[in-house]
């Protein structure tokens, strides 16, 4: 019986995990931009909907 | 601007009210009798339907999908409608939606108990109700969205973006995970084999707790907590960093179920990274919650509701801090397996989403009946059972799985195993004792709690049609200084929906599609073979009996594994397990290679009576195995099935696969006879036998087979 690693037959695996990292990073930096440049009256608008 | 006048509905509310009260005592004590079971296994009364590994599934199942997942849409149809100033979209979907979920959950029960099951953890509805579940899911969106559409409020409060995120991934995980091929009406075959099948269900798995019983329920947090505060959010701007990290990561870190299996170490480690970065939203969402009551503790002390939402909120905090602690491979290879993982759910399940629910329901029914509760007492009362139900029942199984799992790893001075598993399991019965101590007093705070809102609906009246007024959603909405493209989804629920879509979608995909290409490159292990016909009988006995929950079958690279058990697990050794048996939790030994360890007689009279094998021994008898034939009429459809799957059965095997069961079913007779065990030929028994027989036997048994392969013993593999 031979078992291979059959991981090593897929190449460039890394990318994977990399693109990954990546994908969530910049939409992660977006959103935080975005909360902190929004208006504030608006932000304070939508917070009080439940106790209208 | 004119004010329009309408009614909310609060009679799909109030029926999904009584499903949470009623689903909640059943599910309890589906819980309890399992409990009791570990350490009195004859409470089963010697019926196939009370055992344990039935009446574990009807447990989890009637505490996820009934209790919590009623009380989701109990909150989301009363906090929807308010936060979207309309009446739900239509009264005839939301009935069909209520009724339609609670058969499926009486059908789901009945079909458990008779071990009607696909073998997969939390999803173990047969095909039929797979696509019952499919079908009102979409009746629950059709409604939910059509609400969405009509509401008078131009902006979506972050609550909503936590129900569609829910909505969408749920759908997603529920329909990815559910794809198998029907044998007969109720069983079926999963469509993924092995290392696959066991990342699909894994991911399904996680995302179960992260998108049923998590993000709504952080859905209604956001919504009840403020109003029973009655102050806003903390932050709101917490609030949306919250949901876009939570549902981002979430979905990665499903493979931190499966540390140190046979599941490549790449997609091991992505999910290890995921699982700690959760630690930040889930924080981050605690602390929105805690730090709305600055202020306001001197509420808490006086309010039943506050109470409840206080101890939820921290122990979801506990639960999301150790879940990341248990997906770090060091911890993991102490935890896995052991009852850590059990007490570590309770955490959630007990104090994150019972406790959440009851606060919800203690705020509820005195609003919808015009009244105030019945009595605050009693609540309090509630409160302390339950909390310290919480703590007796998860401190003494955080002592068993630690304790355990150092007894597995302990050696001699000599380099022997110190222990013989029976003795790791005997050593924590009185931690199993304890642990149902305190799940009786959380049921017993349940009933208390049950007894107090029925007193509080009997001296109220319910309105079920509550009027309301709201100017109707205007076309020309006042212009803020600075508009950005979030402003633009969050007033849009469908392109909403298509953004969670795709930020839950890229992760599962990212995640899994590595490991399907796999398939056209794996060099299968050239000796594992497929299971012969009476094998596939006894498996499929294997996966009705639950024997999965009590037993894994994955040797881990662990020293201590590989002296136990054997040569550690290869991926390639499950090619042709449809659905994998990996397991989540020994209560009882691995048994990935039990196969040729012990003689037939062994496992006869093991299966007959454990105990008289391994003397206190908690595992239940199986009598019904030695009265119930093999039902042979199956095994064509059985072989047909799996070929559709592609497991390489030689064409037009399938008719003369019951002579093959034949022989092979006489031969194990045969042993069986030698140590003077009568047994009637076609019984259940043989085939179980004959199943654990096989199990990792084929990679043993590679280069004997090499050289005395027989045309007919391909398939019968050794």
């Amino acid at each position: 019986m031979k078992f291979i690693n059959y991981l090593e037959t897929i190449s460039g695996i890394s990318i994977y995990g990399l693109s990954s990292l990546l994908l969530f990073g910049f939409i992660f930096l977006a959103m935080l931009v975005w909360t902190f440049r929004a208006d504030k009256t608006m932000i304070e608008e939508i917070r009080n909907i439940p106790l209208d | 601007m004119q004010v329009e006048q309408f009614y909310y509905d609060n009679k799909t509310v109030k029926r999904f009210a009584y499903a949470v009260l009623f689903w909640s005592i059943v599910g309890m004590l589906a819980g309890l009798w399992a409990s009791i079971s570990l350490f009195y296994p004859g409470i089963n009364l010697g019926l196939p339907a009370t055992t344990f590994g039935r009446m574990r599934p009807v447990h989890t199942n009637a505490v996820i999908f009934a209790f919590v997942g009623n009380g989701i849409f109990m909150g989301v149809y009363y906090s929807l409608q308010r936060l979207c100033k309309t009446r739900m979209f239509s009264d005839t979907l939301s009935r069909l939606h209520f009724w339609g979920w609670q058969l499926i959950i009486v059908a789901g029960a009945i079909t458990l108990w008779a071990g009607k099951t696909s073998g997969k953890e939390y999803a173990e509805l047969e095909w039929p109700l797979d696509i019952a579940i499919a079908v009102v899911w979409i009746i629950f969106g059709v409604n939910l969205f059509g609400t969405l559409i009509r509401r008078r409020e131009k902006h979506i409060y972050v609550a909503i973006w936590f129900y569609i995120a829910t909505w969408v991934t749920v759908a997603m995980l529920h329909i990815v995970n559910s794809i198998e091929l029907p044998v007969s009406m109720w069983k079926s075959y999963s469509w993924y084999a092995g290392v696959q099948d066991a990342l699909v269900q894994w991911w399904y798995g996680h995302n179960a707790v992260a998108f049923f019983l998590t993000t709504p329920y952080l859905g209604l947090m956001y919504y009840f907590l403020p109003k029973a505060a009655n102050r806003p959010i903390y932050s709101y701007r917490l609030s949306i960093i919250h949901f876009w990290a939570l549902i981002f990561i979430y979905i990665w870190a499903g493979p931190h179920h499966l540390l140190y299996t046979a599941l490549p170490d790449w997609a091991q480690s992505l999910g290890v990274v995921f699982s700690i970065m959760l630690i930040a939203p889930s924080w981050g969402g605690m602390l929105n919650g805690l730090f709305t009551l600055r202020g306001a503790w001197d509420k808490v002390r006086e309010e039943p509701v506050l109470k409840f939402l206080v101890v939820a909120i921290t122990c979801y905090g506990m639960a999301t801090f150790e879940g990341p602690m248990l997906s770090l491979k060091n911890v993991n290879a102490i935890s896995h397996f052991t009852d850590w993982t059990i007490a570590h759910v309770h955490i959630g399940a007990l104090g994150w989403n019972g406790f959440l629910t009851f606060g919800v329901l203690y705020w509820l029914i005195p609003r919808m009946w015009n009244t105030t509760l019945y009595s605050k007492k009693l609540a309090g009362t509630h409160f302390w059972i339950g909390t310290i139900g919480i703590v007796l029942y998860a401190v003494p199984l955080y002592w068993a799985g630690f304790t355990q799992s150092m007894m597995w790893k302990n050696f001699t001075e000599e380099g022997q195993l110190k222990f013989q598993f029976l003795e790791t399991v005997t050593h924590i019965i009185p931690m199993y004792v304890t642990r149902s101590i305190g799940g009786t007093l959380y049921l017993i705070g349940a009933v208390i709690m049950v007894y107090n809102l029925r007193k509080t609906i009997k001296q109220g009246y319910f309105s079920a049609n509550e009027l309301a007024e709201a100017p109707p959603l205007s076309e020309i909405t006042p212009i803020h200084s600075r508009q950005y493209w979030h402003r633009w989804i969050e007033k849009r629920p469908l392109q909403m929906l298509v953004f969670s879509l795709i930020a839950v979608a890229i992760g599962g995909m990212i995640e899994m599609i590595p490991t399907f290409l796999v398939k056209s490159n794996i060099p299968t292990i050239s000796s594992v073979k497929p299971y012969t016909p009476l094998e596939l009988h006894g498996r499929d006995i294997y996966v009705r009996e639950g024997c999965y929950l009590c037993h894994s079958q994955m040797v881990r690279p662990f020293r201590d594994e590989v002296a136990r058990y054997g040569e550690y697990s290869k991926a390639g050794e499950f090619v042709y397990d449809h659905p994998f048996q990996w397991g989540s939790k020994r209560t009882g030994p691995d048994l990935a290679r039990v196969g040729g360890k012990y003689p037939d007689s062994w496992h006869y009279n093991h299966m007959l009576d454990p105990a008289s094998m391994s003397p206190g021994s908690i595992m239940p008898n199986y009598n019904w195995l030695f009265d119930h034939e093999i039902d042979t009429n199956r095994t064509e459809n059985m072989i047909r099935a799996m070929q559709r799957l592609g497991v390489p059965y030689p064409a037009g095997y399938a008719t003369q696969a019951n002579g093959d069961l034949t022989s092979q079913a006489a031969a194990i007779k045969a042993s069986l006879k030698g140590d003077k065990i009568g047994v009637g030929s076609n019984k259940e028994i043989l085939a179980l036998i004959a199943y654990l027989q096989r199990l990792g036997k084929d990679i043993k048994a590679a280069p004997k087979e090499q050289t005395a392969m027989k045309d007919g013993q391909q398939i019968m593999g050794n």
